[in-house]
């Protein structure tokens, strides 16, 4: 019987009950959310039960959500489960001024970059993880560029003349 | 049919095999030619810039295409392209520089012996071009002195040429003591160049 998104949500119920949240199926693929507590004895049950074997991490990476109070930065897990073929998306969302959510390098080894990159443009604090530094800035930055809280513009040009461009 | 073979058998008349650089201005009398030293070694220098090519993105295409035997950037003088900064005149930055690159360029500059120029060329390494963004270093003259700019986004092989042409005005026309004047190193030094 091939695996299907219902049988995973049956699955994942049975197992946390309440503390998965957020159901949605977009362009058919399942997505759910925890509390970031949580996030690595659900990641750790998706790679262990033989039904689910969901033992590839295609994806990681942040969402910044000015507007969320509390939970302003999202980190999105995308697993695979190379046997049946299916994608889940898996949320956990932390506060922008405490960003400490624990590392899956234990569990996925390709998270081990992918978490450093996360960082790098996020801030997302990784606990656990072995060498949490800046992979692709430049190491003297002093910021996470891709939070909305930055201008997307190069601060330090002198030659941009906001009135060519339209602006006050 | 067989196409007709035409380019090789006619003999072209070739004026004048060996290209001759203009001499300077100076005396001429029987057997002697006068001129000042700083025009003999400028000619020289002119005439036999060996660029280090600096290519990180599709400026460093066209700079292939002017490489070639179409545009032929030898006809100048420069067919030697050199990869090792210790013997090159002429760091030509072709292309998009990230702010992780910056170091990396100011090392080949340093690494380049006097005297030395720098070309850049495009809109990315004249002045970040496109890319108004955080990781982006927006424009080489940021790092290093910059001696000709040559825009367009990516410039064609002829506006580089163009360039080209103004370095090598510049070289000839340069004094013998610019390098070890107080405005040149004022300039060095504002680069945090010793």
């Amino acid at each position: 019987m091939a695996l299907t998104n219902e049988i995973i949500r049956q699955h994942v119920t049975e197992k946390f009950g309440e503390e998965i949240y957020d159901w949605s199926e977009l362009y058919a693929m399942l997505t759910f959310t925890s509390h970031k507590d949580l996030n690595l004895k659900v990641l750790q049950f998706l790679f262990d039960d033989p039904i689910l074997q969901f033992r590839f991490l295609t994806d990681l990476c942040a969402v910044h959500y000015p507007e969320k109070k509390n939970e302003e930065l999202a980190v999105v897990y995308h697993l695979h489960n190379l046997v049946d073929n299916i994608r889940i998306r898996y949320k956990v969302f932390t506060d922008v001024n405490n960003p400490g959510v624990f590392s899956a390098t234990a569990l996925y080894a390709s998270a081990n970059w992918m978490e450093r990159e996360t960082y790098d443009f996020y801030g997302v604090n990784f606990i656990g993880h072995p060498n949490l530094v800046r992979i692709l800035n430049a190491d003297e930055m002093d910021y996470f560029p891709m939070r909305k809280e930055y201008p997307l513009e190069e601060q330090t040009r002198v030659d941009k003349d906001d009135e060519m461009f339209g602006r006050d | 049919m067989a196409r007709p073979v035409q380019y090789n058998l006619t003999n072209k008349f070739v004026e004048a095999p060996i290209a001759l650089a203009n001499p300077p201005e100076g005396y001429t009398g029987e057997g002697f030619f006068a001129t000042k030293l700083n025009d003999v070694v400028g000619l020289a220098r002119k005439n036999s810039i060996w660029p280090l090519p600096f290519a990180t993105s599709c400026c460093g295409i066209e700079f292939m295409a002017l490489m070639a035997s179409h545009y032929d950037l030898a006809r100048f003088g420069s067919e030697r392209v050199s990869f090792s900064p210790r013997q090159c005149d002429l760091l030509m930055v072709m292309g998009t520089i990230a702010k992780k690159m910056a170091p990396i360029v100011k090392q080949v500059y340093l690494q380049m012996a006097e005297p030395r120029w720098v070309l850049a060329m495009g809109a990315c390494a004249s002045s970040g071009g496109i890319f108004d963004s955080y990781a982006v270093l927006q424009g080489i003259d940021q790092i290093i002195p910059v001696d000709v700019y040559v825009p367009g986004c990516p410039p064609r092989p002829e506006a580089v040429l163009d360039g080209f042409i103004k370095v090598q005005d510049l070289v000839g026309k340069e004094s013998l003591r610019r390098r070890n004047s107080d405005r040149y190193k004022e300039l060095m030094n504002s680069y945090g160049i010793q």
